[in-house]
């Protein structure tokens, strides 16, 4: 049982950091309808902008918030204007495929232009070790579950709560009305951008220390956020905190009890299993074709 | 027109048959990959391109293909028992994934088909009993056929480009059938498709096995040509660079393969000195094409006769106002 909740606990902050991910992708789906397969490497950019910015003698803290900024200016505005905004006009699968194509840009532009070598990054949460009735926790798992919750929830109040938020919300329902109601269409989705960069950055704090920062180190981290995102529901946001963290837990588990080696097929399983019974997700909305 | 195209078609083969001859071992290996990946490309044009199932797994049948030839002349079988049940076995693979997948539509269909290689790639590298693991699998046969041996590179090749021939002019075939029609009715609008008493469940799992079978078959003569096969072959990376060789070339466009084939095989090995470089210009580029030409390479010449056609028709009108201004004068 000790065993069980061990591994519960870790896989939730794995499950946490997936989270993150999903959730940008999901919001960027919702606000403009684009499907980003570059996600993975939205993590890997802002983890080599950090590396590269401590060494060059900066602090990780304000390293992190300079690559904030760096990611919402080059993997918000710029991927925005430059690339969804001229595809737009033809439907998804042009930015999907484009998406792709800048993937393996940005994957390969970091392992020729830096290094195709894992770089070191530093801890982020102290190497403490808690036991609670016999069960161990670290530090950097609760640091982890802890940081990536607060900042699930930190969006989720600010889309609920706030005036912004809502106007967001109401672009991503219907751009029509939203527009009509006077809600500056552009710049919500603009606001939606930023926080997929900034999610995907603070999700690179959080990963970096245990997968260290490699050009290819987006390539399972996309994966799994997409299909935590559908497993949760991918026109739900809260759908994508639930997807991540089934997705996190059932892999570690999975791999103490069933086979190490079948790790990453976990996630391929309860997305399948999902759209077989359940193809909105699990907290999605079913929606009805257009004619 | 028509003869025309007869007659080029004629003179590229010809050019196939002798050319390869006067080049080193390295060129007639460049030729072959590149056959056979036209072979896998235009499975997959089949399912992208005509009926507009966007699969990310095609690497997937290509690796169960290989694999199936290369375990089946292990176990002492014939090549020409093996090559058939490769496309058999990738066949009610894509019948028994599409199932579940194509209840949901589009980019779900491409999520399932990558994770569905990802599956396949862990188990070519876990079940060392079967796979061989990372280890792969060396060391297998070319087949021979009646006396003939197709042990020879340049023998080999001739033995792949007619097997390219052949399953181009079956595809062809089936893209003028009916059946063929029923698959573009359902890219083209698939609730309309449905309405005219097409059985899109059907057609769009047929499209997407029969994609599967041809991937099957070129994975099975590409085990037989490289003699090694493991499992970083087979990856999600080389079934992304399969759909893009697709979108590249011209999804939709019969040639759009053998461009696209040719942009992925070729020009890699060439600028291979410059591979992580390459790849990022490639991916970049990716990027410019769809915001440029997002139908493809092969869509050029379209898009120059569209835009004579509108400029002459804007002339004909003109001149049409101008001759009605004459008469009102």
């Amino acid at each position: 049982m000790t065993d069980f909740l061990q591994l519960f606990f870790s896989g939730l902050s794995t499950g946490s950091i997936y989270a993150l991910a999903a959730l940008g992708f999901t919001l960027l789906w919702q606000a403009s309808g684009t499907i980003n397969f570059a996600q993975g490497e939205f993590v890997m950019v802002p983890a080599f902008l950090m590396v590269g910015l401590m060494a060059s003698g900066l602090q990780l803290y304000v390293a992190f918030a300079l690559s904030c900024v760096l990611s919402v200016i080059l993997l918000g505005w710029l991927f925005k204007r430059g690339l969804v905004d001229p595809l737009f006009k033809y439907g998804m699968m042009p930015i999907v495929v484009a998406t792709i194509g800048l993937s393996i840009a940005m994957r390969n532009l970091v392992r020729a232009g830096y290094s195709a070598e894992p770089q070191p990054f530093p801890q982020v949460f102290p190497e403490k070790i808690f036991e609670i009735a016999g069960v161990t926790i670290s530090a950097g798992d609760v640091g982890t579950f802890g940081f990536a919750m607060a900042l699930v929830l930190l969006v989720q109040a600010f889309l609920n709560k706030t005036v912004t938020g809502r106007a967001m919300q109401a672009v991503a329902q219907n751009t029509e009305s939203a527009s009509v109601l006077g809600i500056n269409v552009p710049r919500m989705i603009f606001y939606t951008f930023a926080i997929n960069a900034v999610l995907a950055a603070a999700a690179a704090l959080l990963v970096t220390p245990t997968y260290l920062a490699k050009f290819d180190m987006g390539e399972g981290l996309g994966t799994k956020a997409f299909f935590a995102a559908i497993i949760g529901g991918f026109n739900n946001s809260r759908g994508a905190l639930l997807g991540g963290l089934i997705v996190g837990v059932c892999e570690n588990l999975a791999a103490a009890y069933i086979s190490p080696a079948y790790k990453d097929a976990v996630a391929l399983v309860i997305f399948m299993v999902v759209i077989l019974f359940k193809p909105q997700g699990l907290l999605g909305k079913k929606v009805e074709r257009k004619v | 027109m028509k003869k025309f195209n007869i007659a080029v078609a004629l003179v590229a083969l010809a050019a196939l048959i002798v050319v390869p001859g006067f080049l080193k071992n390295y060129g007639i290996h460049l030729f072959t990959t590149w056959l056979v990946f036209i072979i896998a490309t235009m499975g997959l044009n089949l399912t992208v391109g005509y009926a507009g199932q966007k699969s990310l797994g095609h690497a997937a049948f290509f690796g169960i293909g290989a694999y199936t030839v290369a375990i089946f002349l292990k176990a002492g079988l014939s090549f020409w028992l093996a090559l058939p049940s490769a496309a058999l076995i990738c066949f009610a693979t894509g019948l028994a994934l599409g199932f579940p997948a194509l209840r949901v539509q589009t980019i779900y269909l491409a999520f399932a088909t990558l994770g569905f290689n990802t599956a396949v790639w862990l188990v070519m590298r876990n079940e060392e009993w079967l796979t061989g693991g990372t280890y792969g699998i060396n060391n297998i046969a070319r087949p021979s056929l009646g006396g003939i041996s197709f042990d020879g590179n340049l023998a080999y090749y001739h033995l792949v480009l007619f097997f390219t021939v052949v399953l181009a002019l079956a595809l062809w075939g089936l893209l003028r059938s009916p059946w063929g029609k029923a698959f573009t009715a359902l890219r083209d609008n698939p609730i309309r498709a449905e309405s005219l008493g097409i059985d899109t469940r059907g057609y769009t799992l047929l499209s997407f096995a029969i994609g599967a079978a041809y991937a099957g078959i070129a994975g099975g003569l590409y085990a037989s040509q490289v003699q090694f096969i493991d499992p970083a072959l087979f990856t999600v990376g080389a079934s992304i660079m399969m759909y893009l060789m697709v979108v590249v070339g011209g999804p939709g466009y019969f040639l759009g393969p053998v461009l696209g084939a040719a942009v992925g095989v070729i020009l890699p090995e060439w600028l291979r000195f410059a591979q992580a470089w390459y790849l990022f210009i490639f991916g970049a580029a990716v990027v410019m094409l769809m915001i440029w030409l997002p139908d493809g390479l092969l869509s050029i010449p379209d898009r120059i006769k569209a835009r004579r056609q509108s400029r002459e028709a804007s002339a004909a009108r003109s001149a049409a106002a101008n001759a009605a201004q004459g008469v009102q004068r």
